[in-house]
């Protein structure tokens, strides 16, 4: 799906768990997520901890979004 | 000759541990043959023994790879077995990551012959067959004899270290090895035939298949986010209460387009998941935990972002088959460029 809709040139960040399926299937840009059933949240947390997590992972993809890149990146931090 | 020793690796659905609630389930290792085992020593026949099982949850294995690879690695090692078979996976896509992980590395880190089976368009299929020998299924557990009965041919030709034939030959998918061979006729005129049959619109094989790459140029960064316009498609199958448009919990016939506009926060009572590929507590809870329309909205009134894309686009990534995915996501993407959408997040579980 993801690049299905990068090729109209659309910028698009991929969040998911397992980023080595990300990679193989070939998203450009990947911002690695929490955990499968959850992946912008973590129930273990409080409801604003959760959320500041969440914006965490956010702030990544915003950073991939505005980020030139020339083939597949991971955004760790 | 004695029996030659098998280790044996599934998941936790197929080991009776449990379902997607146990699939966080920490890899146990039981001297016994379960589930699909039966099945494989009934092929074996006396030739070879499975000795071990190792049964692990399919999200733990995906979320802890390394952790779960050396935990199992350590288990199979204990056995010394003569062969490691891992699955079959079919198209369940965190099971085929992890027969395929595991595969690989008791190959590769303990040189013992190895192999698994699954669906090809399983996530874990083109991770790993060129690593490993991988036995090509049907999409489901319906597929099972047929999965058996080639994985043990196979299974116990490694063992006995012969020789292996063409993936066609042994039902394995191709690892992209090429091989001499003698054939009767020379090149040219093995061209000319293949030449003549196409002409006639018949059909040929190709000797040698174009590698499909399959990859797509990045888009363009986004200059100025405060400005850009951001639109949400998931695979995690979040959709409104009460699914309205029927969303299947797998192999997904359709994607929804919901409206959000006004919508500040996604809560159990507005949205849930139709996902059936894993546990859908965390989701059903939250469902900004896996499209974060929260965070994004209040972005939005901040200014940080230009603004968040009135509709949402979901489905289900749980076996749905690629070229569908494909064909949703193409009409997603015609309409997202028509509204003027600037970047997309996609999320998936």
């Amino acid at each position: 799906m993801v690049k299905e809709i990068e090729k109209t040139g659309l910028p698009v960040v991929h969040i998911c768990t397992v980023v080595p399926i990300s990679l193989t299937v070939g998203a450009n840009r990947i911002v690695p997520a929490i955990a499968i059933p959850h992946p912008l949240g973590n129930p273990s947390l409080n409801n604003e901890e959760e959320k500041a997590l969440r914006r965490g992972i956010i702030d990544k993809a915003i950073k991939a979004l505005t980020t030139e890149v020339d083939g597949q990146t991971v955004f760790e931090d | 000759m004695s029996k030659i020793k098998v280790v044996h690796y599934i998941n936790q659905f197929f080991g009776g541990i449990g379902g997607e609630e146990k699939a966080d389930f920490e890899p146990v290792v039981k001297e016994e043959v379960i589930g699909p085992g039966l099945a494989f020593k009934q092929n074996f026949k006396d030739e070879a023994e499975i000795v071990a099982t190792v049964i692990c949850g399919d999200t733990y294995f995906n979320e802890n790879l390394e952790e779960a690879k050396a935990k199992v690695l350590e288990m199979v090692k204990e056995y010394n077995p003569d062969l490691f078979i891992a699955g079959p996976a079919f198209n369940a896509g965190r099971y085929g990551v992890a027969c395929g992980t595991i595969a690989t590395a008791v190959q590769d880190e303990l040189g013992i012959p190895s192999l698994t089976g699954m669906y090809v368009e399983n996530p874990g299929a083109d991770m790993f067959k060129k690593n490993v020998y991988m036995v090509s299924t049907k999409n489901s557990a319906a597929g099972m004899r047929g999965a058996v009965k080639s994985m043990s041919q196979l299974a116990l030709k490694l063992a006995k270290g012969e020789e292996i034939g063409t993936p066609d030959e042994e039902g394995y998918i191709a690892r992209g090895v090429r091989k001499n061979i003698f054939e009767d006729k020379r090149g040219s005129a093995r061209a000319v035939d293949m030449l003549i049959k196409k002409l006639k619109g018949e059909d040929f094989v190709t000797e040698f298949p174009m590698p499909d790459f399959d990859r797509v140029e990045p888009g363009k960064a986004i200059a100025d986010i405060t400005k850009a316009k951001i639109a949400i498609v998931t695979s995690g199958g979040i959709v409104p209460k009460g699914n309205p448009d029927h969303i299947e919990s797998s192999s997904a016939s359709k994607y929804g387009k919901y409206d959000i506009d006004g919508l500040d926060d996604l809560t159990s009572e507005t949205h849930e998941t139709a996902h059936g590929g894993h546990d859908p507590v965390y989701a059903n809870e939250d469902p900004d935990r896996v499209i974060p329309v929260d965070i994004l909205r209040e972005m939005e009134k901040n200014g940080e972002i230009g603004s968040l894309h009135r509709y949402f686009y979901s489905t289900t990534g749980n076996g749905t088959a690629v070229a569908s995915a494909k064909q949703y996501a193409a009409d997603i993407a015609k309409e997202l460029v028509e509204d003027g959408v600037d970047a997309v997040i996609l999320t998936s579980t």
